[in-house]
């Protein structure tokens, strides 16, 4: 019964627990039992409790005997990235400065979740504060990607992804502030999406990148996010910037929105530095829907190039802010032996942050300084504005566009760590839809040579979520790679 | 040579609100420490910041108060620097973007006596900006202690112009400043709970220079008085030094209100480079001409305006709207008696001297008091038909407003109308003259005055009750006979 349940989709669980196939006991124990065989290997969580998971799996069976389930989520667990606060948890973000932080208060997701009637289901690795692309930033351990333990996940959203690729979790929550969720998604094999700027309530997310962090699911297959995503969406009056739309059926969306769709390949994507296995892959997803009577145009969005050097002064400028509240006075890690005020601060960040924030702290102050405010912040701001232009031009006339999520598959771990240019060109495909806003996605469409996953992703027009699931989906529905798991442990 | 000092004023003001600038946690001043926070206030990991609307409408009603100029946007910024009165170390607040632009301050200088009205000039403001205050510390011996209550209170900072050129002045502004913003109910500004605080910039130059000196600013100015003195020394301190051939340079100090001198805190060199950029967490604020108009509409009228309707409305001597126009409550109370009974001048004799004496040793407000305006024009009534003297009309108001009964319910009772009984006056009168013949001599000789004399004992015979005028009368015609 067990492994049969770990293979599932949210969406077959959701109708085994609706028919009385399993119990949301019987779920949580098949969960329980694959961490405890297989994490060792894949180590995607930094906490997990099966005695929490359990209790709410319980909570839940006794709603749904008195038939007053919450709905289709009902007893389903969700694993949750360490950067959302949930009640009583601790609340890492990876990091040694919050090693010891138990948040007091509930995200709006969470909050959400918890209406929902999900099981809380562990808290999941992560880059340090969101920074990084391969979760070897994290301060607690390294994740390994579970179609090959010698790479990484990806990141910063590592153990999201890796949770759902080694059936630790059916579905999970990650955070995107240039990729962190489609670069792992893509890296894993799995449906990683990244909603509109305002879609999600940030309340309760720890910023890095206020401007550009949102909140969004990993999962086996489209639906299944579409599912999650509906939800979490929605205006949140604690979140200034979250957006007041309409919130439609995503999931009704998927079947009603039928195409053919016109669709737009950008060519600034497809240059030098992208591998022949993705450029091959992505391009055969690309031929799928030029079969089921998609158009497929050739568009450009000329200050792609851009994208990357912006992204180093915008997102490492609200780095330094938002992390300078971690000062060793109140609830952070606090050094030792400071004899003053300046030492106390100077200390409890130098020990409690690791190498990679120190540098975007650094670059983020830099760039705020006086005198170099106009150089860097203001003209970035400024080239944000051209590149979401370039996008809002684009869909004048498609309705989406289709990129490769990643220049290259998975790779080994400790390849980029000393070189961090290299590293964050990972994520020169995924950092546009950050700074102009809008809705992308990883959609799993095959493999390497050598067995590892491969993404390609969605773009879609800001708030227009439901067109972009329904275009994922009509490929995924056939193809379902977010529902092939390697051979973890004694598979 | 003689120098003269240029002055610039920052006052911070909390404003008046339910809950703090972006959360909803009350704010008061005087509660258990750090019993007044949440997760916002303390900068928790995850928290973001929500406006409160309220501050908002305070501040621009703040702008309109002052002629200021309320842009169609304003935004917000962060500010930072490190230090433990600021939970997430940098602080929420509006950098080139403010809230309210421009405006203008009356003042009136003290006049030459208490009688006389002063000189009237207005000091321009630079800006005013909305932001969080800081939270507390409190240094013992080797600890530190912080409390956080007040971290994150509306606090708007209102910027004067350098146009301010002694520390009567600034004195006069800053009254002038407070008086308004509790006309219009937008702050409490009591500064002993640091609901108004200022900092000084102060710079000198030679007479006749249009040049400004180098400025020094000045701090922990944390009474009115305080700036006045504070100020003052630092003029004088300024004008020594360069008269020793000293060069001013640009500084922060601080005023020691016990030592009565100020002290250096830091010089330029340690000044921060708060790196300010747009709060992403925040949206930009819009305002409506709509929404300027509506809450322009619901300001009340300025002090001085008040003042100068109430000398030209109801011919009011200064020295009594003096008395009236600080009080906007007692100002109301005036008027609205005025409008039951036409005596403007007695009513404001009555409320400004009598009426206010009771109100403040019983430590209540106008409205609080058990005399309406309406008992209280009732009471002048009596005085103007002439069943009372304004004498005991005094001590009618004292009894009505221990009481709360109404003048005609205590004059009644207390058999205090006059008499005009002549019958009855000539005895007294007859007596009295008979007692006194040196006054009645002089009054014979000429001396009109000399008959005052003779008035106290014919009121005292009758206890205050005879009318004065037809005592005067007759007194005359019983010496002359």
């Amino acid at each position: 019964m067990s492994s049969s349940i770990i293979s599932k989709t949210a969406v077959e669980l959701s109708d085994g627990l609706r028919v009385g196939t399993f119990t949301a006991t019987e779920i949580a124990q098949a969960f329980i039992a694959r961490v405890e065989a297989v994490e060792q290997d894949v180590r995607a969580f930094i906490s997990y409790s099966a005695e929490d998971l359990l209790q709410q799996a319980k909570a839940s069976d006794a709603r749904r005997a008195k038939g007053r389930s919450l709905g289709v989520f009902d007893g389903i667990p969700v694993a949750i990235k360490d950067v959302l606060a949930e009640k009583g948890k601790r609340l890492t973000c990876g990091s040694k400065m919050l090693e010891h932080f138990v948040a007091p208060y509930d995200a709006t997701a969470i909050a959400k979740l918890r209406e929902a009637g999900v099981l809380l289901w562990g808290r999941l690795n992560m880059d340090e504060f969101a920074m990084g692309s391969s979760t070897e930033n994290s301060a607690y351990q390294r994740t390994c990607n579970p179609w090959d333990l010698e790479r990484i996940p990806g990141g910063s959203s590592g153990g999201s992804a890796a949770c759902i690729a080694s059936a630790e979790a059916p579905i999970s929550l990650g955070t995107d502030t240039g990729g962190s969720i489609r670069q792992p998604a893509a890296l894993c094999g799995v449906v990683g999406m990244k909603p509109t700027y305002g879609l999600v309530s940030r309340y309760g997310l720890v910023a890095f990148a206020s401007s550009l962090d949102q909140i969004g699911p990993f999962s086996q297959t489209v639906e299944d996010g579409a599912m999650l995503l509906q939800l979490i969406a929605g205006q949140d009056p604690l979140d200034s910037t979250s957006f007041k739309t309409k919130i439609p059926d995503y999931r009704a969306e998927l079947s009603r929105d039928s195409g053919p769709w016109k669709l737009g390949i950008p060519k600034e994507y497809f240059g030098e530095g992208l591998s022949d296995d993705v450029r091959r892959s992505v391009e055969n997803a690309i031929a799928f829907y030029k079969t089921r009577g998609c158009e497929i145009v050739d568009v450009s969005l000329p200050h792609t190039d851009l994208a990357v050097p912006v992204y180093y002064i915008i997102a490492p400028a609200e780095a330094s802010s938002n992390l300078a509240r971690y000062d060793g006075v109140r609830y952070t890690h606090r050094s030792g032996d400071a004899k003053d005020i300046q030492q106390l601060y100077l200390k409890s960040r130098a020990e409690g942050f690791g190498a990679e924030v120190k540098r975007r702290i650094i670059l983020g102050s830099y760039v705020l300084s006086s005198g170099y405010y106009d150089a860097y912040y203001v003209r970035a701001q400024k080239v944000r504005t051209l590149i979401r232009n370039d996008f809002m031009d684009t869909f004048k006339t498609v309705d989406a566009l289709i990129t490769p999520t990643t220049p290259t598959p998975a790779f080994k771990a400790g390849e980029r760590t000393s070189d961090p240019l290299a590293m964050y060109l990972c994520d020169v495909f995924t950092i546009s839809a950050n700074l102009a806003g809008l809705a992308a996605m990883n959609v799993p469409c095959g493999f390497s040579a050598e067995g590892l996953p491969i993404g390609f992703q969605l773009i879609g027009k800001p708030f227009e979520e439901s067109r972009m699931l329904a275009i994922a989906h009509a490929f995924d529905k056939e193809h379902r790679y977010g529902t092939r798991r390697p051979k973890l442990g004694k598979d | 040579m003689q120098y003269t000092a240029v002055i610039g004023l920052e006052v911070h003001v909390q404003l008046k609100t339910e809950s703090k600038m972006f959360t909803r946690v009350a704010y008061r001043y005087g509660d258990e420490p750090n019993t007044l926070t949440d997760a916002v206030v303390m900068g928790l990991p995850g928290v973001l910041p929500v406006l409160n609307l309220e501050a908002i409408r305070k501040s621009i009603q703040v702008g309109l108060l002052f002629g200021s100029r309320i842009p169609d946007v304003c935004k917000w910024d962060r500010k930072h620097y490190f230090y433990p009165d600021m939970p997430k170390n940098y602080q929420i607040t509006q950098y080139d973007q403010p809230i309210c632009v421009g405006g203008q301050v009356e003042i009136e200088l003290e006049g030459a006596s208490r009688n006389v009205m002063g000189e009237h000039k207005t000091i321009e403001l630079t800006r005013a900006h909305l932001e969080e205050d800081v939270g507390k510390l409190t240094h013992t011996g080797g600890d530190s202690l912080v409390d956080y209550n007040r971290a994150g209170a509306p606090l708007l900072e209102i910027v004067t112009e350098p146009v301010i050129y002694t520390a009567d002045e600034a004195f006069a502004f800053l009254t002038s400043l407070k008086l308004h913003l509790l006309y219009a109910g937008l702050a409490d500004c009591d500064m002993e709970k640091g609901g108004l605080r200022c900092d000084a910039n102060i710079s000198i130059r030679p007479q006749g220079s249009t040049t400004l000196g180098t400025k020094v600013e000045l701090k922990n100015l944390n009474s009115i008085s305080g700036v006045r003195n504070g100020i003052e020394y630092e003029i004088k301190r300024q004008i020594r030094a360069v008269e020793n051939g000293e060069m001013i340079v640009q500084q922060t100090r601080r005023w020691d209100a016990e030592k009565g001198v100020t002290t250096l805190m830091r010089t330029k060199e340690y000044a921060h480079d708060y790196r300010y950029f747009p709060d992403p967490d925040l949206m930009p604020v819009r305002i409506s001409e709509e929404w300027r108009q509506e809450l322009l509409a619901k300001l009340p009228e300025k002090p001085f305006d008040k003042q100068r309707r109430f000398i030209s409305q109801y011919d009011l001597p200064y020295t009594l709207t003096s008395v009236l126009y600080p009080l906007p409550e007692l100002c109301d109370f005036f008027e609205a008696a005025v409008k039951e009974h036409a005596n403007p001048k007695l009513i404001a004799n009555l409320v400004a001297n009598d009426l206010l004496r009771e109100l403040s040793n019983a430590g209540l407000t106008p409205k609080k008091s058990r005399i309406t305006p309406a008992m209280l024009a009732g009471l002048v009534r009596l005085v103007d038909d002439g069943s009372i003297s304004k004498q005991i009309a005094q001590d009618v108001l004292i009894e009505m407003f221990a009481s709360g009964e109404t003048a005609d319910v205590i004059v009644d009772r207390k058999g205090l109308k006059q008499t005009s009984d002549t019958g009855e006056l000539e005895a007294i009168i007859l007596a009295v003259l008979a007692d006194n013949p040196k006054p009645v001599e002089q009054y014979k000789a000429g001396n009109e005055k000399a008959i005052n004399a003779l008035k106290g004992p014919v009121m005292k015979a009758t206890k205050g009750k005879a009318n004065p005028n037809v005592v005067d009368e007759l007194m005359k015609k019983l010496i002359n006979r």
